[in-house]
């Protein structure tokens, strides 16, 4: 039995500990916001929280995760619903087309902006370049970035 | 099945009516059959019903509106784009709707099927214009029901009525009345004999405007469900071993380990079609259910398959590309001939030839293709990310044999499309586990699996000859392709029709060029392939595109002007395929003059640095690039700046047709870095993102500009138009920078190898 936490709710899975986090969430915990991509940490979209860095969880075994805080896209806004700053400026720049990397993108950058709270270009593309998004939101994520940036440091 | 060819006729026709019975009347509504119809039978007091005006809108008593969406979002915007037009014509504050995604809709009938709520399905970039009507009908037949009913209630005649957001409002005497108070009235009211009458342009309160993505905050927060958020009670978890080899079998199989399996609930084999045959699934394999996904992968992993590689175990990219090029020194097929090309050409004062290589590619959408069956004695349940929902429809009754109208299809958002879902063999492979299992089962695939097992962008040898007079004029020009063509192993498609989905004569530069030549040879490589945003498209505006770089530069001409000359004014041609009826070439022409002048085209740029330009008409809307690029002496590429233009006509959803035009040039740029499909052995080489590589943010400049140019009052497609011109326009910019011209994508090391060498 592997118990951790999950936005900010004791979780516990006692099937096979080698499963990936990803699943656990997924089909256990029906924590759906988390998506499936590539299963080799190839692209981003199951990018979670685990003490607060930003990881990809399609290979992360759950036993790794005993004990810790993992947060999901979905624990991701205020307790009082509030969203995050980052969560606000993809409404604003409305960043999703099929919408379906946007959790990964959004848990990705929220932990970039902790270490680049005012990012360049170039920190954004040295820093993001391990996701994918196949739709194309690269202009408005780029754009987003910058503006979850601007909304935190004004703590809008 | 799969064809999604019949798919599109079937809705190109029935789009056009809103066909319910026998009786049809193209773009009105048929009284009393109308998606809109009242249905009072139907309505019993004190239920949802009775909120509803037809199948599209509901009033609540708060004076919120629901809004029936009825085709698939698979990030194109519709769920959006097509509420506008509902709420536009119905006339309520856009604040106060909430979109609802509806199931497919048939009806049997004495003939076969009927659309129920008009046709559904997204490919073509026809999701807006094919609903552009029909949309804005059922807002206006609603609003002109609640009219009549304010104006029965207040005796008044209709005529002196009219509505403001929300309201009826009525004059002499004076009075106005919120919807939600007349709809339980309007949905008793009999249609009348005629169409509404709809807003003219000038009052559009909603279309046009830029408003926001309906779902966004669902998608940030994670609550927006896919298919592969299906969850249903009793479900269990599938996965396919699928055979490795184009046309592969399973010979035999050992199930012994899988079955030891923590969770694994049932192994057994999946019959694929015999090569040669339509496609209902893509391959033959071995399914393994499971009571969770990972326990299906991990069995799966523990299978063994003994594989019979079939008859196309020695296909092989470079044997196919040595085909299409032995096959280009024959005579093919002649599919398109003006004037006199031979002639023209011995007579030209300058002839050049040039070769273009396109590889096969893969759609990838982000969202793995999966799907939730669930097949009992007389019914069917299928919850399904798909483009085409009346395709999976097909497909489940082509697996159960049961009557379509007992199978019930729900579309969830889509994760993506381009093309990948227009085909619904997953949603067969689905029915057939269920079918087997007795149990409602969700399918999933991995990565691997969508990458070895697509309906891939056909890959094709181009050549292009053309000849000069001494002006540096074209008199004449020939596309030869010999390509592993789209409609191979279509169902009822004669040999003869395979150039079709390959070559569209009415493509520019026909009729600019006096005398002109299509010509095409088949390979019939053993590569399942599908529509793949702007098919045809998305290859010939790179062959087009890049030659006519080539013959302004081989005649020392600018390549702007040479395509301005060529292009000219406005002007309505005739054009036969999607997309027409006509192709107006000066929207063209100002669309790359618009590009070349953001970008400061006519700038001197240092060695290393240089502009390239594009344009090009696609299924009825025009899209133009320019991209500033430099590249090192290493042939280090960077992508500088990029601007894009679209003119869609009338842009209804400004903010999705911005993103559209984003997208899609990432896109282009995406497959033309490094995107290729090959094969050895029979088999699919790629695997996974790290062989078959997506654009990463860094690839694409923050100096990006996407620019809407409105046309008229017509609304165009938008998904796929943007993409054709963005590859040629960045190849063009590399040869501008380097010299360096490219004739194969993807691009690749080639540019590093050229520099170097």
């Amino acid at each position: 039995m592997i118990s951790f936490t999950v936005n900010n709710q004791a979780a516990s899975f006692d099937g096979d500990t080698n499963t990936p986090l990803l699943w656990v969430l997924r089909d256990h915990l029906q924590l759906t916001g988390t998506k499936f991509g590539c299963g080799a940490g190839l692209c981003g979209a199951c990018t979670v929280h685990i003490d607060g860095r930003a990881m990809t969880s399609c290979r992360m075994r759950v036993s790794s995760v005993a004990g810790k805080n993992v947060t999901t896209i979905e624990g991701l806004a205020a307790a009082d619903g509030e969203l995050h700053p980052v969560q606000k400026a993809w409404l604003e720049i409305d960043v999703p087309q099929c919408g379906y990397c946007q959790a990964g993108q959004i848990m990705a950058t929220t932990d970039f902006l902790n270490k680049f709270p005012k990012p360049t270009d170039e920190d954004i593309d040295n820093n993001l370049s391990g996701m994918i998004c196949r739709c194309g939101t690269y202009p408005r994520i780029r754009k987003a970035i910058h503006r979850a940036a601007e909304i935190t440091e004004a703590g809008e | 099945m799969s064809a999604s060819k019949a798919d599109m006729e079937r809705i190109d026709q029935s789009r056009r009516r809103f066909l319910i019975s026998g009786s049809t009347i193209a773009g009105s509504f048929v009284l009393g059959v109308s998606p809109i119809r009242m249905a009072r039978a139907d309505v019993e007091a004190g239920t949802e019903g009775e909120r509803q005006l037809g199948f599209f809108i509901e009033i609540q008593p708060d004076g919120n509106v629901v809004i029936g969406s009825n085709q698939p979002e698979i990030g194109q915007g519709v769920r959006t784009a097509l509420p506008m037009l509902v709420a536009e014509e119905l006339d309520v504050e856009w604040s106060r709707v909430s979109v609802r995604q509806m199931p497919l809709g048939i009806i049997k009938t004495a003939d076969g099927y009927a659309w129920k709520y008009g046709g559904q399905g997204v490919g073509g970039s026809t999701g807006l214009t094919e609903n552009w009507n029909f949309m804005r009908e059922v807002g206006a037949t609603a609003r002109q029901q609640l009219i009549r009913a304010a104006a029965a209630r207040l005796n008044v005649p209709a005529s002196s009525c009219h509505t403001k957001p929300g309201y009826v409002v009525c004059e002499s005497p004076a009075g106005e009345i919120r919807y939600e108070e007349l709809i339980a009235d309007a949905a008793r009211l009999d249609l009348p004999d005629m169409s509404p009458v709809l807003k003219d342009r000038r009052d559009y309160r909603i279309i046009g405007t830029r408003l926001k993505t309906v779902d966004a905050r669902d998608i940030v927060t994670g609550k927006a469900k896919y298919g592969i958020d299906t969850r249903e009670a009793d479900m269990r978890y599938a996965v396919i071993a699928r055979s490795p080899y184009l046309n592969g079998r399973v010979r035999s199989f050992d199930d012994s380990e899988a079955r030891k399996v923590d969770g694994v609930l049932d192994v057994f084999k999946i019959e694929g079609p015999q090569p040669r045959d339509p496609y209902v699934i893509l391959a033959s394999g071995v399914a393994v259910v499971a009571n969770s996904t990972w326990a299906a992968i991990k069995g799966r992993e523990a299978l063994k398959v003994d594989w019979d590689p079939g008859p196309n175990a020695s296909d092989d990219s470079e044997t196919f590309w040595q085909q299409n090029a032995e096959m280009l020194k024959s005579k093919g097929q002649v599919v398109t001939d003006d004037g006199d090309f031979d002639r023209a050409m011995s007579e030209a004062e300058t002839t050049i030839e040039r070769q273009y290589t396109l590889p096969f590619v893969s759609h990838q959408p982000m969202e793995p293709q999966n799907c939730y069956a669930h097949v009992e004695e007389d019914r069917c349940h299928i919850i399904a990310p798909t483009q085409m929902p009346s395709g999976a429809s097909r497909a489940a009754a082509a697996v159960t044999g049961l009557p379509r109208e007992n199978i019930r299809i729900d579309i969830t958002r889509v994760g993506g499309g381009f093309g990948r879902r227009l085909t619904n063999d997953y949603v067969a492979e689905a029915a057939l586990i269920s079918m087997e299992t007795g149990w409602p089962i969700k399918l999933q695939w991995t990565r691997e699996d969508d990458v070895q097992n697509d309906f891939y962008r056909p890959a094709g040898l181009h050549e292009i000859r053309a000849g000069l007079d001494d002006k540096g004029k074209i008199t004449a020009w020939t596309q030869r392709l010999a390509s592993a063509s789209k409609y191979f192993r279509r169902p009822d498609m004669p040999d003869e029709n395979l150039w079709e989905a390959e070559l569209y004569p009415d493509d520019f530069p026909r009729n600019f060029v006096e005398n002109f030549r299509l010509e095409y040879f088949h390979n019939a490589i053993g590569v399942p392939r599908g529509s793949w945003r702007a098919p045809g498209h998305n290859v010939n505006a790179f062959v087009i595109q890049s030659f006519l770089d080539e013959l302004a530069y081989e005649t020392g001409q600018d390549p702007l002007q040479l395509r301005i000359d060529l292009l000219g004014e406005e002007r309505e041609l005739e054009y036969g395929g999607h997309g027409g009826p006509t192709f107006n070439p000066g929207r063209l022409t100002r669309l790359i003059k618009f590009v070349a002048d953001r970008i400061d085209y006519k700038e001197k740029r240092p060695e290393g640095r240089g502009v390239g330009l594009a344009t090009h008409f696609t299924f009825g809307g025009y899209a133009a690039h320019a991209f500033e690029v430099t590249v090192s002496n290493e042939g280090q590429l960077v992508i500088e700046r990029i601007v894009a233009a679209i003119d869609c006509g009338l842009a209804v959803h400004p903010n999705a047709v911005e993103a559209q035009l984003q997208g899609a040039t990432v896109d282009g740029i995406s497959t033309a870095l490094g995107q290729e499909i090959t094969v050895k052995n029979g088999q699919v080489q790629q695997s996974n993102f790290h062989d078959y590589p997506l654009a990463r943010i860094a690839n694409i400049p923050s100096l990006f500009e996407a620019h809407i140019l409105p046309y008229d009052n017509t609304p165009t497609g938008v998904g796929e138009i943007g993409y054709p011109p963005a590859a040629p326009a960045l190849t063009n910019a590399i040869f501008a920078a380097s010299g360096v011209r490219l004739r194969r994508l993807p691009i690749g090391e080639q540019l590093r190898q050229a520099m170097a060498g």
